[in-house]
């Protein structure tokens, strides 16, 4: 465990690093000039200049890198080229926002898809077991902005239970209001996931319903239930593990979409923003922010599958 | 198994129904108190900073100009210029010095009693060169400025300038020992700012030490969205009381047939603009830029834009500027004219351009619709889909285009067509004459006149085609009352917004 630790955690550091190289470089192809953004109309050859070493840009392109890396791991990610604020308080200052949101759609898809997931596969020959396969065939298909524009009109236009959308300007001073602006994101978010998560529960349990262990623990005099508890769930889990892990890191980047119909201030419209106006610092630091996220989620994805299968141990050290 | 099933569910039911729960009590609590309400205003302009001179765009003005910030002279909503900060003014009979005495007893919102240094500390700070005002250009204008005691300035000009005391209009008077003016603010208006939750909602308080007239609610908070239908939502379930400009029109109907709401159809300063570069080849022919102009059905754009809403427009000047003249029937529709027009520009099989097209709404929409119309006229166009910030460096700084769309949305701009190095090179030494002197003019009439000259000569040569006037909507609950209706220079002055 402690190899494939140490090999798993050298593999995290060298994504994170081309990770950062293939940002830095992307962000350099797009057209236009970050100095606009800090110039006045018909600025002076003089003050162009003057606004290129401000912010850095003056020098060639691997030492701006080498200059962004290093400040990066000190955790200063600049300021923003539109208010001159610092990127890194911007970020945490969005993350009550879409920390919740991503977490609680996450925990309530897993609710949603493991049960009935594990239904569709074990009540195959039941009426329901492919509806709830074709319900949640149908529902991979369905945007998350038109499930949340359908949630917002049922709920908040028709029956005006929850609000449209906005969060409290105390943001968790006020815990009920911030509760409430969060209830239809979260639900969006999880049923769109639980959607893609339903079938492959189903299939990983499937598979496990046909499996020789499962037929030795019932000649061993275990019920069917009991069987599937103790065995089976612990076998399909290690699949589901790794796409629960893909799962939540898209959620995490995926909540551009979900925040701008439910104009709620989080990390997406932070980045939608910053791309709108070319603020590089700001693009950079949150997509640096998603993308270690994500790694470190993967990371962590792996870890869990090899503590719930070690066989999976031997098999990567072979 | 099956008993675990139903127990997650029943969790998972019981959790969201407790967070419903929970929210709809909070709800009735914060519109009971009405007395002094508190309003709540939904915008798409949130501000990039605070600061008017470092870019932040027009959510600033909208959100502070006359709220927390004010000038030596305000622009009322119906466009008139009034006194504000200035007690009185003095003009010299040559029109080059201008003395104005300061109101007694204003504060700004840090206690530090308003003198004539900060006047003259605001106006430099418009006029500094890393500014990025939009008004720089106009107060260049200024050749110096003193102040011989706390409460009088002294603003010594150049030459002679009409429209110095309303450029003074856009010059926030600001504390000139403030710091950070792009997070917090330090100025002398009727609200001080509360809160501001970057990306959601900026909050403005009543200023208690306010020396005019106190605001007539208790404050009020700006929420802001970046889509529209959210923005309308919020609307509907009464989280806004009022959406200070309405940008989607599909929309209306909803408010229109609504009796809660009322949808307010107020004068606008935005035109949409077909701009050619007229330095270049087949622009530089006044009879190619005039057949286009004939090619063009506006009124069709609009209609299939804005519906019933919007105007169409002659020429550069919007109706509430005081040179306005409709010239709508100056190169009116007629695809025959603009067929003649052609063939007299030496292009009877017409020819090809690049169309750099702004990537959001309305452009895309009103390129697809200029192609077909030009397509009919044997006229092919290029669409080249380009970002707000690629606009600015290619077309604005490079002049690196053929044709453009862009919206214009200030007032009074009809002036820029008498500069030849503008980004749309017209040239005509006439016109640039014409509204040089209607600036040093000595009377408004005088300017007036001189101003409807030049705007008539450029609609006639097709210096742009102007396809339509935007209309400002300000759609808000028909409890609300003493709200602005003009979206003039994109300002929004809240202090009289009355919620029954």
């Amino acid at each position: 465990m402690l190899r494939y630790l140490l090999r798993r955690t050298a593999i995290l550091l060298v994504s994170l690093v081309l990770a950062a190289v293939v940002l830095f470089l992307l962000l350099r192809l797009l057209p236009g000039d970050p100095v606009n953004a800090l110039l006045p109309v018909g600025a002076t050859p003089e003050q162009i200049e003057a606004a290129r070493r401000e912010l850095g840009t003056d020098v060639s392109l691997p030492v701006q890198f080498l200059n962004w890396l290093r400040d990066a791991f000190t955790l200063d990610l600049g300021r923003s080229l539109i208010n001159t604020l610092p990127v890194g308080p911007e970020i945490v200052a969005r993350l009550p926002v879409t920390v919740p949101v991503t977490l609680s759609a996450f925990v309530l898809a897993i609710l949603i898809a493991v049960p009935v997931g594990a239904l569709a596969a074990i009540r195959a020959d039941r009426w329901y077991g492919p509806i709830i396969n074709a319900v949640a065939q149908l529902g991979i298909a369905v945007p998350a902005f038109w499930l949340g524009l359908l949630l917002i009109t049922v709920f908040a236009l028709r029956l005006q239970v929850l609000p449209a959308g906005g969060f409290p300007p105390d943001g968790w001073s006020s815990p009920g209001q911030a509760i409430e602006a969060l209830v239809l994101p979260v639900i969006t978010v999880a049923l769109v996931m639980s959607a893609s998560l339903i079938r492959y529960v189903r299939a990983a349990t499937l598979e496990v319903i046909g499996a020789d262990f499962l037929r030795t623990a019932r000649a061993l005099g275990e019920s069917p239930a009991g069987a599937m508890w103790r065995h089976g769930l612990r076998n399909a889990s290690v699949p589901v593990i790794a796409v629960l892990a893909v799962e939540l890191a898209t959620t995490f980047l995926g909540a551009v979409v979900v925040e701008s119909v439910f104009a709620l201030p989080g990390l997406g419209s932070l980045l939608v923003r910053g791309i709108s106006q070319h603020d590089y610092p700001v693009v950079q630091g949150v997509m640096l922010v998603s993308t270690a996220t994500v790694l470190l989620v993967g990371f962590l994805g792996d870890i869990a599958q090899r503590l719930v299968d070690p066989r999976l141990l031997q098999r990567g050290a072979s | 198994m099956k008993r675990i099933l139903t127990a997650v569910a029943a969790l998972g039911l019981a959790g969201v129904l407790a967070a419903c729960g929970g929210g709809g009590g909070d709800k009735g609590a914060t519109s009971a108190n009405s007395g002094a309400a508190t309003i709540q205003v939904g915008s798409v302009y949130e501000p990039q900073n605070l600061d008017n001179t470092a870019g932040g765009g027009q959510g600033v003005t909208e959100a502070l100009n006359g709220n927390v910030y004010e000038g030596l002279f305000k622009l009322t909503d119906a466009g008139a210029v009034e006194p504000l900060l200035a007690q009185s003014q003095k003009v010299s009979d040559d029109g080059l010095t201008y003395t104005f005495t300061l109101k007694p007893g204003v504060k700004f919102h840090s206690g530090k009693a308003l003198t004539s240094a900060d006047v003259k500390a605001s106006i430099e700070r418009v006029t500094a060169e890393n500014s990025k005002s939009a008004r720089k250009s106009n107060l260049e204008v200024v050749k110096t400025i003193t102040t011989p005691d706390d409460a009088t300035v002294v603003v010594q000009l150049k030459q002679r300038s009409i429209s110095f005391v309303y450029n003074l209009s856009y010059v926030w008077v600001v504390n000139s020992q403030a710091k950070d003016l792009t997070t917090t603010e330090d100025g002398t208006g009727p609200y001080k700012l509360g809160d501001w939750k970057r990306g959601s909602t900026l909050s403005l308080t009543k200023f208690d030490g306010y020396w005019g007239t106190p605001a007539k609610n208790a404050g009020v908070v700006f929420h802001y969205y970046t889509d529209a239908t959210a923005l309308n939502n919020a609307l509907l379930t009464n989280a806004v009381d009022v959406v200070t400009s309405e940008q989607s029109p599909d929309a209306l109907a909803q408010f229109d047939s609504n009796k809660s709401y009322k949808v307010n159809n107020g004068k606008s300063t935005t035109k949409l603009l077909l701009a050619f570069n007229d330095k270049v080849a087949p622009f530089n022919k006044v009879e190619v830029r005039q057949a286009i102009s004939s090619a063009i059905d506006d009124k069709k754009l609009l209609n299939s834009i804005w519906g019933d809403y919007g105007t169409p427009i002659g020429s550069m000047v919007p109706p509430s500027d005081p040179w306005y003249e409709d010239l709508t029937s100056v190169n009116a529709y007629d695809p025959a004219v603009a067929k003649q027009k052609l063939a007299a520009a030496g292009l009877p099989n017409g020819f090809s351009f690049t169309l750099d097209t702004p990537n959001y709404d309305p452009h895309p929409t009103a390129a697809t619709f200029i192609k077909s119309e030009l397509a009919k006229v044997g006229i092919t166009v290029n669409i080249h889909t380009i970002t707000p910030d690629e606009w600015y460096s290619k077309v604005y700084q490079k002049r690196d285009f053929q044709a453009t769309l862009q919206e214009h949305v200030n007032d009074r701009d009809v002036v820029w067509y008498g500069n030849p190095d503008f980004y749309w090179g017209y040239s005509n030494p006439q016109v640039t004459k014409e509204i040089d002197q209607a600036e040093q003019a000595k009377t408004t009439d005088e300017q007036t006149a001189l101003l409807k000259k030049a705007n008539k000569t450029i609609a006639e040569e097709a210096a742009s085609d102007w396809l339509y006037l935007y209309p400002q909507i300000v759609v808000a609950s028909s409890k609300l009352s003493g709200y602005p209706v003009n979206g003039l220079n994109a300002q929004f002055y809240a202090y009289d917004i009355v919620k029954n």
